[in-house]
């Protein structure tokens, strides 16, 4: 049955009626991982808060107290509960700021990314042509190039071109810029399969007599139709940010070493390895994993509630 | 000759659970079909002709499922058969042809590495006799150098060839009844008459029964001997095609009928019929189409009717009920 | 066929061209040249004199066209960091490689296909819910880190299987191979497995969905209509459809071992091309970089013009386009 409503219920009433949200409320693995991410995220954030010490204030450290297995170890200590590296860091503290470090490239590089990616699909799909050629071919060509090894040359090239003191003020934003770059594909070509349909449709054409800017048409138009897509080309592309920023710093091109991120710390840490000492990598490692795991199933519910065909 | 139904259906039921409650697509469709006639299956979008084809042929997609009712084939039940027995009966004693025969052949196989694995699928012939049967059917359907074109790709023929192809290969193990699903809609409107004049043909030419299911009226006045009509998942109406055409009985068809045009009709406006289809998820009680029913009377909004035998056609609506009995005997205004 | 091959030919070769010029950039306006090879100290003369050498006084079509010449005989320069010439180094490394890449392709593709159809299939089978989540977890993991735990598991604790170099090494002609010996074989087993892990879950997963979408198209409905037993839709209609535009992204995938490499043989400090790139970029070494750049480009394109060959070879579609008979 039903019934005429006077008023439209309130956005939030919407959104938990709407398909979305059923799916998602009943899919416990969803709401696991959404509720993962959300505590990475806040870890990054109130880490200072949070963390028991702070392990890259010289001042604080012991190295007594380096060495140390987890505290459920024999030698451990209640103080340092996943264990200390060869300065007397604090295991579990250097997770916390170095996944801060970690999740802020990644968000940065995928913000980029999707910014560069969206605006040059939107600029081929509406007004084709010789410009649309010209981004699509340079598309097609570095689709072959797999991203890690485009995000590695661009990240050592400019590292090679800018004078050591320069490089290292400017690394991280060279690791930023290098990532985007080598991520922006995806969502320029979904962009602009959907901008093509769009444009085509009446209502645009019609916008376009009226004299709407195609700026305008874009924004309104164009762009609500394809954030669906993007969004989930932007969770995957988080997680390939997150791989890529970690990869480069394990091999020593990524983040300075005054902002060490997990990729770094694991890189410490395998130099320790053979001396048994493997706390300092395997828990770093562990965090890694489980931010890109629930990212990714958080990245794969929303691409299958939002592809009609499963429904 | 036995003039027992070639297939029957009894209170076939289909259900599609959903996260909003079961929704019953089909509810309580009873019809046969005779050897060797067309039965042509009608109705808009959505009212369930497609449903009722898929189930027939045992490929019911989940999460639909038949939840009461029975389907025979020959007097035996087909409807709850092990899956490797349905698949025998699948192209031996049932054919099917769909909508759109670009998508419906395999565009990696030619077409005559279909037809040969249909046919040795079936019936026990060696590859070279297979083939050779293959060049005849292709000749039967009306393609020109069949030697040749058989051992083409589906993407080097045109539409209309297409289709052609598709009949060839629900023809190919001589089966008793087709199941065609607008095989038509997706043609050009200068080839569809072509194809729909191959398909009868050679069904008689086969002895095939065939179940036409379609929303195009005009296609079934030319060539169904009987029509069911279809609406939200119901039959309206059954009977024979020039009964149900020119004297429709229940209000729904005559809609259908006023809202054709034709030729030979001088008429100011077509028939419109206000509303909709109501949805699955929303149909009314009593009589599905009493909201949009010009004769609506106060028994439509409160009972559904049953199908009442007019003459030899069958209609669910209580404005026949005085002058006909139902399918048990009684008469129908007790 | 031959306009098909000549048009992917002619888009190789244009991109061969456009990262040489960025290479050629490189080489010569990143850093100075004459200074890296030469040092602070070198006196005025010496820096004409290897500048003339370099030919970086003529003008710069010139030169590009000179480097193209010189890169297209594999002659790439001097490395700065080891003042050999790069063409030696690269000769020496490609081996080691290449044979990892090769291995560890063999791997992902011999487990990855197979394992992606079967899941296709059984889709809510208990065993392929689990490759399912194995496989998840696969993507997720980077793949340094894998190498890391394998060697924390297998060299470290049951020191089981070596964690670095190439063990032994048996050279025939100009190629040094380690799959003739034990402990070559047992070098290449962890670093083998690192590669292949994390494009093998790829390849699962792609397989799987292409498959599945297969599964839903209306010929393979046709062929269970016309009553085709069920193996042979699923392995002769379903698999060669999921398959062939596989092909593409499979070959893509083979080509980014080359790249993932890089990281596999740093983590094994295995003695490929891979290394050689960390090293130099540390270094700031442009020869080296400009070098390996061009070398993977020819490698990826050429990866690419086969795939094309191939996906011409079994799609019929693109094979015949004489247009279509109508009636």
């Amino acid at each position: 049955m039903s019934t005429v409503m006077n008023s439209r219920p309130g956005v939030l009433a919407r959104l938990l009626d709407s398909d979305l949200w059923y799916q998602f409320s009943r899919s416990p693995v969803t709401v696991a991982s959404a509720a993962l991410t959300l505590a990475f995220c806040l870890i990054a954030v109130f880490a200072t808060w949070l963390a028991p010490h702070d392990p890259f204030d010289p001042a604080s450290l012991d190295l007594l107290d380096a060495h140390l297995p987890p505290a459920w170890a024999a030698e451990g200590s209640a103080n340092y509960l996943l264990g200390t590296d060869d300065q007397g860091r604090d295991v579990l503290s250097a997770i916390m700021y170095g996944s801060r470090v970690s999740l802020l490239v990644a968000i940065a590089a995928t913000a980029l990314a999707m910014l560069i990616g969206v605006t040059l699909g939107l600029l081929a799909g509406y007004f084709g042509g010789r410009l649309d050629g010209l981004i699509m071919r340079i598309a097609d060509v570095q689709l072959s190039f797999p991203t890690i090894l485009l995000a590695l040359l661009i990240d050592g090239v400019v590292r090679s071109a800018l004078s050591k003191e320069l490089h290292d003020t400017l690394s991280l934003y060279v690791l930023i810029f290098a990532i985007a770059v080598s991520n922006w594909v995806q969502y320029a070509r979904t962009v602009r399969g959907s901008t093509l349909v769009e444009r085509s449709k009446e209502y645009v054409q019609a916008a376009r007599v009226m004299g709407l800017s195609p700026l305008t048409i874009l924004r309104r138009h164009v762009l609500p139709n394809v954030m669906g897509p993007v969004l989930v080309i932007a969770t995957l592309g988080f997680c390939n940010a997150i791989i890529a920023e970690a990869t480069l710093s394990f091999l020593g091109l990524g983040v300075p070493p005054t902002q060490p991120s997990l990729g770094t710390l694991i890189r410490i840490g395998n130099e320790l390895l053979f001396s048994g000492e493997w706390w300092i990598t395997v828990f770093p490692g562990v965090y890694l994993v489980a931010m890109v795991l629930a990212v990714n199933l958080l990245g794969d519910w929303l691409r299958d509630a939002l592809n009609p065909k499963l429904r | 000759m036995s003039t027992q139904p070639l297939l029957q259906v009894e209170h076939l039921r289909i259900e599609f659970p959903t996260r909003r409650g079961t929704l019953v697509a089909i509810d309580d469709v009873s019809f046969h079909i005779n050897p060797g006639e067309v039965l042509g299956v009608v109705g808009e979008s959505g009212a369930g002709k497609s449903l009722t084809g898929s189930a027939v042929i045992g490929l019911l997609e989940p999460p639909g499922r038949i939840a009461g009712g029975r389907i025979l084939l020959e007097g035996r039940r087909i409807d709850d058969l092990p899956p490797p027995e349905m698949r025998r009966i699948r192209g031996r004693r049932i054919g099917a042809i769909f909508q759109d025969p670009l998508t419906s052949l395999n565009p990696l196989y030619t077409v005559g590495q279909q037809l040969v694995e249909t046919i040795t699928t079936h019936l026990e012939m060696s590859p070279a006799q297979a083939r050779r049967r293959a060049i005849e059917l292709l000749a039967e359907v009306g393609i020109p150098a069949p030697e040749r074109r058989i051992d083409h790709y589906p993407h080097q023929f045109s539409g209309g060839m297409r289709q052609r192809v598709v009949i060839a290969l629900a023809l190919c193990a001589n089966p008793r009844l087709i199941v065609a699903d607008e095989p038509t809609t997706a043609l050009d409107v200068s080839i569809q008459a072509q194809i729909i004049a191959l398909l009868k043909r050679l069904c008689r030419e086969h002895g095939a029964a065939v179940m036409l299911v379609t929303h195009d009226m005009g296609v079934i006045a030319e060539t169904a001997d009987r029509v069911a009509v279809m609406y939200a998942g119901r039959i309206a109406e059954i009977g024979p095609v020039r009964q149900v055409v020119k004297e429709a009985l229940h209000p729904y068809t005559r809609g259908l009928m006023g809202s054709i045009p034709t030729i030979g009709r001088d008429v100011e406006r077509l028939t419109q019929i206000d509303g909709a289809m109501p949805r699955l998820s929303a149909i009314p009680r009593g009589c599905a189409f009493n909201p949009r029913c010009p004769h609506a009377f106060e028994r439509c909004h409160r009972e559904r009717p049953d199908p009442l035998a007019v003459g030899a056609t069958r209609v669910a609506c209580w404005l026949h009920a005085s002058e006909s009995m139902t399918e048990t005997g009684e008469a129908a205004d007790a | 066929m031959l306009a098909y091959v000549i048009r992917r030919l002619t888009s190789g070769l244009f991109v061969m061209l456009a990262v040489a010029f960025i290479a050629f950039l490189l080489f010569n306006f990143v850093g100075d040249p004459v200074n890296n090879m030469l040092g602070e100290n070198a006196t005025a003369e010496q820096r004409a004199e290897l500048q003339h050498k370099l030919g970086l006084d003529q003008p710069f079509p010139l030169q590009f066209a000179r480097f193209v010449g010189n890169a297209a005989q594999g002659e790439f320069g001097i490395s700065y960091r080891n003042l050999q010439p790069v063409s030696e180094l690269l000769e020496a490394r490609l081996p080691a490689t290449l044979e990892l890449s090769v291995v560890a392709a063999l791997l992902a593709l011999a487990l990855g296909i197979p394992m992606g159809v079967y899941t296709a299939l059984h889709r809510d089978g208990v065993l392929a819910r689990l490759c399912q989540m194995v496989s998840l977890i696969g993507v997720s993991i980077p793949s340094f880190l894998t190498g890391i735990l394998l060697i924390l598991v297998f060299s470290v604790t049951l020191n089981w299987l070596p964690s670095f170099g190439r063990g032994e090494v048996v050279t025939l002609g100009g190629w040094s191979t380690g799959l003739l010996t034990a402990s070559g074989l047992k070098s290449l087993i962890l670093p083998a497995v690192t590669l292949a892990l994390f494009q093998m879950t790829m390849i699962m997963r792609l397989v799987r969905s292409e498959m599945l979408e297969v599964l839903r198209t209306d010929y393979i409905k046709f062929a269970r209509a016309r009553g085709i037993r069920e193996r042979s839709v699923r392995f002769r209609h379903a698999l060669k459809n999921t398959l062939v535009p596989v092909i593409t992204i499979i070959g893509l995938q083979l080509g980014a071992v080359i790249a993932f490499a890089i990281i596999t043989e740093t983590v094994f400090q295995w003695p490929g091309m891979g290394l050689l790139l960390i090293q130099a970029i540390t270094f700031g070494d442009i020869p080296v970089i400009a070098a390996y750049l061009v070398l993977v480009a020819f490698l990826f394109v050429l990866i690419n013009l086969i795939v094309d060959l191939l996906y011409y070879v079994v799609d019929p579609r693109i094979r015949i386009d004489r247009g279509v008979v109508a009636l």
